[in-house]
């Protein structure tokens, strides 16, 4: 079999696939979005409970993950950060693909002077490096998330809007457009009705993996404390917290990290899954 | 001739580019909250100092003439003052580059070779087992923060077994290699799937190309193919990574600088931010995003003349 023939999967291979993947996300983001909604409940001690008993314990039978430097438990605390980390993959991932796709969409189907600046727009923005634009950003608004979304949300849009573009280009020119046009439609009905949800699956197969970066880049701003602010629980926070102790007390950053690495990885298969939907599945 | 032109050309696209980078770097510091001339007098100056100051940075000026005053400083090479340092910004730059150089070079000759094996190690069976082992390593390898690998490094390779050191920079090119490989690896490691995953695909696409297909009908063997045809063409993007790389790493030198102490660029932009020294922080982002143009306009330009049908 050659290479090129072996690239459109067999029918099977992509439904064992797509049913690996999507098995695994749900497990791991189900996980996650239990654990977030009901961390009270679901976590074994307050969070930011701090005890002169406690400090720097091992992982142990009644501390799971250990105890941080002033006695607060580790488990307790990565629960309540999936709170914050999870709300960052959807705070910094919808606004940016809100106004991103919007621009996309007129860009592409009205050309013109619209298309001439968002490209000079898009150019601009990305000789920029992603994480250093963003960092002066926050850090000149003023250290925490909210400062994090409206940079990722002056920032991140150019990358949706020129996905978006690319595909309306080639359904502008689709016969179901040029049929609605014919027939009198507004730009307005064929945009939103014919256009749009055409146009939307490339950008949410792109949305899942722009959230595992923007929840990685929200962390490394918690550790370099320009994100989330002490004490809230949040994974990179926490994990700067430990960098201090690591020589005695390695739990208290490994356990953070832990949980990033697995919240990544059940959006990595989500998009996988998602990915393997869109494939075309040779006949 | 034509690529003298489209050299040219390219340039002219430059223009707009590099204008609006300007405009960025120079709104950048609007963004702080309150009066900048406070920011730069402190807060129990008198009204006639801050008036004096305001117009000794211009800042009484309309924007802008303000913003053409920036420019002109900028193309004498004048960056502005840093407060805490007291020194110009376009010589601390000069300053603390060194390390950060080294490292993204480092970084560069740790990850184009291992890319590479992967990429075509992937595309030679697609879907095969290797395909999707190297995929899903990649998948593990893009979820882990480079800071806390940074830090769990360090205190395994460091602390623990003593092989290398946690921090600084060193004095000699060896020392160099020594302090600054950890800091390296971080940022490969997660730098490595990213590549390798768009190296498989133009691999794979240039796999279906017409002239492989010819080859096989002229009987080549697909070790022949493989080796003769595939691999030299996949030079070209190879190549061309290496400006996908350079925004990449800018963004991660700036998080492993700070994991292990690393005298830089990256440290010098985030003790920047919490000393809020904003000229530090607009000049340092000025110059990150020219050095991002200026490379991906070398590698481009050198493109067209290993294949003359590349268009600029």
């Amino acid at each position: 079999m050659t290479a090129a023939e072996n690239h459109m999967a067999a029918p099977e291979r992509r439904n064992w696939r797509l049913a690996g993947s999507g098995l695994a996300a749900l497990l791991i983001l189900g996980g996650w979005i239990f654990a977030a909604l009901f961390a009270p409940w679901v976590a074994p001690y307050d969070p930011d409970a701090i005890g002169m008993m406690t400090m720097l314990g091992a992982p142990s039978a009644s501390h799971w993950f250990g105890t941080d430097q002033v006695g607060r438990d580790i488990l307790s605390r990565v629960i309540h950060g999936a709170r914050v980390d999870l709300l960052m993959c959807v705070l910094g991932v919808l606004p940016p693909l809100i106004i991103g796709t919007t621009v996309g969409l007129l860009s592409g189907y009205f050309r013109g002077l619209t298309d001439a600046v968002f490209m000079r727009v898009y150019d601009i923005t990305v000789a920029f490096p992603f994480f250093v634009l963003v960092l002066a950003i926050v850090g000149l608004l003023g250290p925490g998330l909210t400062n994090y979304f409206i940079a990722l949300a002056i920032v991140g849009w150019v990358t949706y809007a020129r996905l978006v573009r690319a595909e309306v280009l080639v359904l502008r020119e689709s016969e179901y457009v040029l049929a609605a046009q014919v027939l009198g439609f507004s730009n307005r009905v064929i945009l939103l009705n014919h256009v749009l949800p055409n146009a939307l699956s490339p950008v949410i197969t792109y949305a899942v993996s722009d959230a595992v970066l923007v929840m990685l880049a929200g962390a490394s701003l918690g550790f370099l404390g320009m994100g989330a602010q002490p004490p809230t629980a949040e994974w990179g926070v926490m994990i700067a917290d430990g960098q201090s102790f690591i020589d005695q007390a390695w739990w208290i950053c490994f356990f953070p990290g832990i949980a990033a690495i697995s919240l990544g990885l059940g959006l990595a298969f989500l998009g996988d899954a998602l990915a393997q939907l869109r494939r075309p599945v040779r006949s | 001739m034509s690529h003298l032109r489209s050299i040219l050309n390219r340039l002219l696209q430059l223009i707009p580019v590099l204008i609006g980078i300007s405009v960025i770097s120079f709104l950048l510091l609007r963004l702080a909250p309150g009066d900048p001339v406070r920011l730069l007098v402190g807060d129990r100056a008198s009204p006639e100092t801050i008036a004096a100051v305001r117009q000794q940075y211009g800042l009484d000026l309309p924007l802008p003439l303000q913003f053409l005053r920036y420019v002109s400083n900028v193309l004498q090479g004048d960056l502005g003052l840093s407060l805490r340092f007291q020194r110009p910004v376009a010589e601390l730059i000069g300053q603390f580059m060194g390390p950060t150089l080294f490292l993204a070079g480092y970084v560069v000759v740790l990850t184009v070779p291992p890319t590479l094996l992967l990429a075509v190690a992937a595309a030679k069976r697609p879907g095969g087992f290797i395909d999707q082992l190297i995929r899903f390593l990649g998948i593990m390898g893009l979820s882990i923060p480079v800071f806390w690998l940074g830090i769990m490094m360090a205190r395994f390779f460091g602390a623990e077994l003593g092989w290398f050191p946690v921090s600084g920079y060193g004095q000699t090119f060896t020392a160099h290699l020594h302090h600054l490989f950890l800091p390296a690896v971080s940022i490969s490691i997660w730098l490595i799937p990213v590549l390798t995953q768009s190296l498989r695909q133009a691999l794979i696409e240039r796999s279906a190309a017409d002239f492989i297909t010819a080859a096989r009908a002229q009987g080549a063997s697909e070790r022949e193919i493989f080796w003769r045809h595939m691999l030299p063409n996949a030079i070209l993007p190879t190549f061309n990574l290496l400006g996908v790389m350079v925004a990449l790493i800018i963004g991660s030198t700036v998080i492993v600088e700070s994991v292990y102490a690393v005298p830089g660029l990256g440290r010098l932009l985030i003790a920047a931010l919490m000393g809020r020294d904003y000229y530090v922080v607009q000049g340092l982002t000025l110059v990150f995003a020219l050095v991002t143009v200026a490379i991906t306009l070398i590698i481009d330009i050198i493109s067209t003349f290993i294949d003359p049908r590349v268009e600029l």
